[in-house]
Order: structure tokens, then sequence, then C-alpha cells
């Protein structure tokens, strides 16, 4: 009997090889990805602890949930490096070379978000880690460097904010995640430059996972920024990534995302942070493509601690984004302030989707919800669903809903000073989201406009005037 | 006569009610025209439909701009032809500043002006209507006073330098020294290539410009014309006694 085992076990090695892992999810694929990452006995164990608690989980059943024809066996859940890089521009969606003449992108950074250079896919790799950062003590690497070069400050904070407990997703996440941004800020450091990290999903039907942990320590600054662009285009793809924040003693953490992913795409993402006292975080975030189901949370622990979720959301044909916001007060004084935007057109839904909670220990503690819906056509959706909880007396909560069109004496005045109807209309839009975009980076604005000037053209509210590529154009670009 | 505008048996309909009901009107290049007339006349429904608001339909009669039917041409359209308005009551632009909304507005006309250049060209309107500069990083309108409001639509004027302005009640809900910089600037503007029309209450405004016509609005039709004498009469004894010597 023994030795037919050792047969066996000779036949079928204990793990896959990088490039050759089968579809679909068990013990043996988790504990592959952490073999071939070379990762310390508890990086596995929470690895397979995880897949446990996806495999007991049922499915959620909100959001996009409802219409998500993915089949997660379908999914070859860890892609080697082999089998991701493209290598010509023959190979690259044109809808995505078109974006890049569309969004005036730099042809500099062209070849790195159409995937054909490294700043590798499933494991992000961070070109410009500046020597700068270094002599302030500011880590900053993927999380796979960070497992072995910090492994203490990883094993302390990873999965403490987001638990594999928390959802499916998040489970799923813990169980197979591979690359992602790791970035530690020393006391009373601020970081020089906005931490800048590009997330591309390449290859084909290959869920990415990433796993983004932040910490800053007292009195620390911390700015990040990750724009995302999406490749894949022949079948359904699925995104689930988790960040988690640690905004120490009057820390504070700003996070900025600007997601324009095709539509295609399935995205749930779970972002949450953790203030202490007198601590702040900003999540400022921005979803253009995909199906989104995404909450970005704060929890306010410490006493005086502030908390903002900036957001605005596109939601275009056939497209379904449930975003929102989860901030749960603990500490007493603490603030909160959300401000959600959701533009809707060309049959698209957007969903505010809220949970603001004050547990008995906020005293004296304050919430500002405000939720607006700008709806270009009548097939459009928005819809707002807040969930409020207050387990204090003296606590506060405002909270504000509005849903709009484009209103037609702004246009008219617009109009009257020469300027056309699909300009009028792109300021007023432009003007809608001003107050979640004026916080993004400088360098971000420009594209900002241009994105939201592509979103208007494809969701036909004007007339396009971008260029258009043919094949031809596309085949003989060079980079 | 050459005349910059013509309004031909004007009739025009909002939300299915008559409130022009023939307008006969002639303004020749480089004049400026007083309309006054009791409240709900009509004067503000004219603003709107010279310069093609969706809302105010004109049923009968013809616009002519230069010559030429406009009333097929869009809003900004006929704004790039050169007609300006100021309404009664500037609208407010949630989240666009005053800077991004004056660009737009110059571009729309001269296209891409170099940045410094559109600098200078604010900068010095800015200053023709005492306004501060740190307006230009509000949003349009948003916040500002009955004042800062009016003196923002002629800033727009200096800067789109219009062949024709209607100015929709520019004196309302002013202090003395803002009535007195606004009515200087619009005369300032006066040229032979320049026509206005000034709807107002009050004659005041007739003050500091040179008029030259003063029409009498009532009942959605000009019911009487004469120079500038006559709003000053107008200001003593009222629209309905007014009519009842003239008739």
């Amino acid at each position: 009997m023994t030795s037919i085992i050792q047969e066996v076990e000779k036949l079928e090695p204990k793990y896959y090889e990088p490039d050759k892992f089968p579809k679909g999810l068990n013990r043996k694929v988790v504990e592959s990805i952490s073999h071939i990452k070379n990762e310390p006995g508890w990086v596995t164990e929470f690895r397979l602890k995880a897949l446990e608690v996806f495999l007991s989980k049922p499915m959620p059943n909100w959001g996009f949930i409802p219409q998500f024809n993915v089949d997660l066996n379908s999914y070859v859940h860890y892609v080697g490096s082999n089998r991701k890089k493209k290598k010509s521009w023959e190979e690259v969606d044109p809808e995505v070379l078109e974006s890049f003449e569309r969004l005036g992108i730099p042809e500099h950074e062209r070849k790195y978000l159409a995937g054909l250079e490294a700043m590798n896919d499933s494991e992000t790799v961070y070109a410009n880690v500046k020597k700068e950062l270094e002599e302030l003590g500011i880590i900053f690497c993927d999380i796979d460097t960070a497992i072995k070069e910090y492994p203490d400050l990883v094993k302390k904070y990873l999965g403490t904010i987001v638990p594999p407990e928390d959802n499916k997703f998040a489970a799923l996440n813990s169980a197979v995640f591979s690359g992602g941004s790791f970035a530690y800020v020393p006391k009373g450091v601020k970081t020089p430059m906005p931490l800048q990290a590009y997330f591309k999903v390449t290859a084909a039907s290959s869920g990415q996972y990433e796993r983004t942990l932040l910490i800053a320590d007292e009195g620390s600054e911390l700015i990040y920024s990750e724009g995302c662009t999406s490749i894949q285009d022949f079948e359904t793809n699925f995104h689930t990534a988790v960040v988690e924040l640690i905004a120490h003693k009057n820390a504070r953490i700003h996070y900025t995302t600007i997601q324009n992913w095709k539509k295609n795409m399935y995205n749930w993402t779970v972002k949450r942070g953790i203030c202490y006292e007198g601590a702040h975080i900003t999540w400022n975030d921005v979803n253009v493509g995909a199906q989104t189901i995404k909450y970005p949370g704060i929890i306010l622990y410490g006493d005086n601690s502030t908390g903002d979720v900036l957001s605005l959301a596109f939601a275009g044909s056939n497209q379904i984004q449930d975003t929102g916001a989860r901030i749960i007060h603990i500490g007493k004084n603490t603030r909160s302030n959300i401000l959600a935007k959701g533009v809707s057109l060309d049959g698209g839904i957007n969903s505010y989707r809220g949970l603001v909670k004050f547990e008995k220990t906020a005293e004296n503690s304050y919430s500002h919800i405000k939720c607006d819906g700008l709806m270009l056509d009548d097939r459009s959706e928005s819809h707002a669903y807040p969930y409020n909880e207050v387990h204090v007396e003296s606590a506060k909560l405002n909270y504000e809903a509005t849903v709009s069109k484009i209103d037609e004496d702004i246009l008219f005045y617009l109009q009257t000073r020469g300027i056309e109807e699909d300009e009028a209309k792109l300021l007023i839009v432009t003007g809608f989201c001003d107050a979640v975009v004026r916080d993004l980076n400088v360098e971000y604005s420009v594209e900002i406009s241009r994105l939201i000037r592509m979103i208007l053209e494809d969701g036909k509210a004007i007339k396009r005037t971008t260029p258009k590529l043919n094949k031809n154009e596309i085949k003989g670009q060079t980079c | 006569m050459n005349y910059i505008l013509e309004l031909i048996d004007l009739h025009v309909e909002v939300e299915g009610k008559e409130i022009i009901k023939g307008i006969n009107l002639q303004i020749p290049y480089g004049e400026i025209h007083a309309i006054m007339g009791p409240n709900g006349s009509g004067k503000s429904t004219l603003s709107y439909t010279l310069l093609g608001h969706p809302k105010y339909k004109v049923t009968k009669g013809d616009i002519k701009f230069e010559g030429e039917s406009i009333l097929n041409l869009t809003t900004d359209q006929r704004a790039r032809k050169g007609m300006f308005l100021s309404l009664q009551y500037p609208t407010q632009i949630p989240g666009v500043t005053t800077m991004n909304f004056l660009r737009n507005v110059i571009k729309s006309f001269y296209g891409d002006v170099p940045i410094r250049e559109l600098r200078e060209k604010i900068n010095s309107a800015f200053d023709k209507l005492q306004m501060k500069k740190d307006f230009l990083a509000r949003y349009v309108n948003d916040g500002f006073s009955g004042g800062e409001k009016k003196r923002h639509e002629i800033v727009q004027m200096r800067l789109i330098q219009p062949k024709f302005a209607i100015l929709d009640e520019i004196d309302s809900g002013l202090d003395i020294d803002a009535l007195r910089i606004i009515a200087e600037n619009i005369q300032e503007m006066k040229s032979s290539q320049r026509s206005m029309i000034l709807i107002t209450h009050y004659q005041r405004l007739l003050n500091y410009i040179d008029v030259d016509k003063v029409h009498i609005f009532m009942n959605g039709k000009i019911e009487f014309s004469g120079g500038k004498e006559l709003a000053i009469q107008l200001e003593q004894k009222g629209y309905e006694q007014i009519l009842s010597t003239v008739k």
C-alpha cells in the first residue's frame, strides 16, 4: 500500500508549477502559490485558513451578484510570469490602444499600461521606488517582498482590518493573493510624493488578487495613489482585492483610486482602514469601468479621529456600480464625511450603499452623508441605500440625497456664452464631479477631464470627437 | 437704414401660453434702446426668446439679426454670431470655477488662447468692473452677491465683445457704486458697431447711459416708444397715467 502512495506522489508532484496551474481552487492550489513564493509557514497557514472560510461561506446576493455569470472554478487562480507577458502591440486589445489616444496617455507609459513590459501583472513591480523614500525610512515595496524582508510588520497587521472571515471574497483574496503594495511610513515622516502603483489585468481569464497593506506610524502622513487599466477582452474577468490601512495616532492617510477598466470586468474590492487617536483617513475613489462592488470603510477607533470617503462612479451601458462607504464610529468626538457621486448614462445603474454606525462609546460624534446622482437620460438609474445605526444619544447624523438631470437653465446659460451644447454638457458633468475629483493628484486632473469626455461619448450623451483608430494604424504603432 | 436687429410681428408662447403678442422693433447699429414696463409684461420672455431658450416658442413672425432670420439657429450659434444676453438672475454652475468657465467662454469665440494672454484679458476685464480676482477660483455665481453676479455678467460682455447685447435688469439689486461702475462700463462699450437693449424698471440707470430710444412694454406688446425723456416722465407718473395721456 505505502509503495502505491509513493508511486502516486512521484507521478503527481506535491505542487503545481508556476505556469501549469489548473482551473479552480483547492488546497493544492493555495499551497502551491505559497510554495512558489517561498513564503514562511504562517503565511501558508493564513492562506489555508482563508480557503476554508471561502469554501464555507455562501455567495452574497446584492449588487451585480445576481447577474454575476462567473464560475470561479473555471478560473486559473495563479498565473506564472511566462504566461502573462504580451509580446507585441498586435496582441493588445484595440479598444485599449484607442483609449490611450483618447485619453492622451503619454507614449512612454503606454507599453507598461498595455502590458508589453514589466510592471508585472499579478505580481506588481514598483519601478520607481526612490532613494529619497529610503532615506526617510519609508518602506514601499510589493507585498511579497514585504513578507520576506519585513515579516514582523506584515505579520502584525495582515488580515487585522479585513479578516478572511469578513466576507466570501475577502476570504478568496486571503487564500490566493498575489502582488499588491506594502508601505510603512515611520513616526512623523511625510511621503514626499504620492506613492504610486499601476494595476493591470492582462492574462486572459486570470483573476487578480492584490493585497495592499499601508501603515502610517504616529504623526506621519501617507499619500498613495493607484490608477487601473484593464486589458482583458475576450472572457469575463474577475478581480477581488483587499486593501488595509492603519493610521496610528495623529497620522493621516490619503488613498486615491482611479479605476478605468473594461466593462466586462467584475470587481469586488474590500478597502478598509483604521484610525487611532486623532488620525485621519481619506478614501478618494473613482470608478469608471467594470461592474463594481466596493464600499471603502473607515473604523474610527481612536478619540477625535476623522474619516472622509469621497467617491465618484460612472455607470454606462449594461453596467452596475454598487459603491458606497462603511464608517464605524467607536471613539469619542469622531467625525466622518461621505460624499458619493454617481453619473448614470446609457441605461447604467448606480447604487449608493452605505453603512454608518455609531457604537455606544462614540459620544459626541458626527457624520455627514451626501449622495448625488446625475442621470443623463431616462433609461438610466440612480439609487441610494443608506443604512444608519446609532447606539449613542449624543451622536449626530446628517443625510442628504439628490437626484438630478442636466439643468436646462445652466445649459442655456453656457450656450448663451457661445459654448456648444455638447461642450456645455461636458462642463456641467465635470462640475458635478469636481468635489470628488479636485482632491486627486494634479497629474490625474487632465486625464480625468478627458476620461469624462470619453465616458459621455461612449454613453451617447455627446457626439464623439476623440480620435478613432483603424486597424492599420494600430498595427503600425510602435513604441 | 441698416438694422442689427429686427423683430417682425413676433409672437411667443411659453408652455402653451402666448406671452408676446406681436412685436415690431428695429434696432439700428450703434443704438442703445431701453425697454421699460410693468412686471409680467413679457420683457424677460423677449430676452430668452432672442437667444433661443427651448421653452420659448416663436409661433409667428421673425427675428432677423444682421438681416438674416436666426429662428433656426441654436443658442450657441446665435451667441457666436454676436448676440449676448445677461439674465436677470444669472445662473449658478456648481463645480465649475469661474476661471474654467471664462476660459471656455473665450475659447468658444477665439479658439485656444495662450494662458498668459487669457489671464491678461480676464484680469483687465475684472479690473474694469472692480472685481476681486479671487472670484476666479470660486464656482460660477456660487455665493456671489446680487451685485457681484451682475458685475460678472459685464465682465463676460467685455471678454466676448458682442455686436449686440440684451441686458435684462442689469441694474437690479445693485448698490450705488456698483450701479455706477456697471453703467459706466456699458456706456464705455457703446460703439457704432454695437447695439444694446436694456430692460429696466428705473430711470436712474439711464443717467449714466446714452440711450437712443425708450419703449414701453405692456401686455406682450410695445405700447409706446419715445426718447430718453420718456423714462423720466414714466418714473414721475407711472405707466397707466403716461399711457392714458398719450392715448
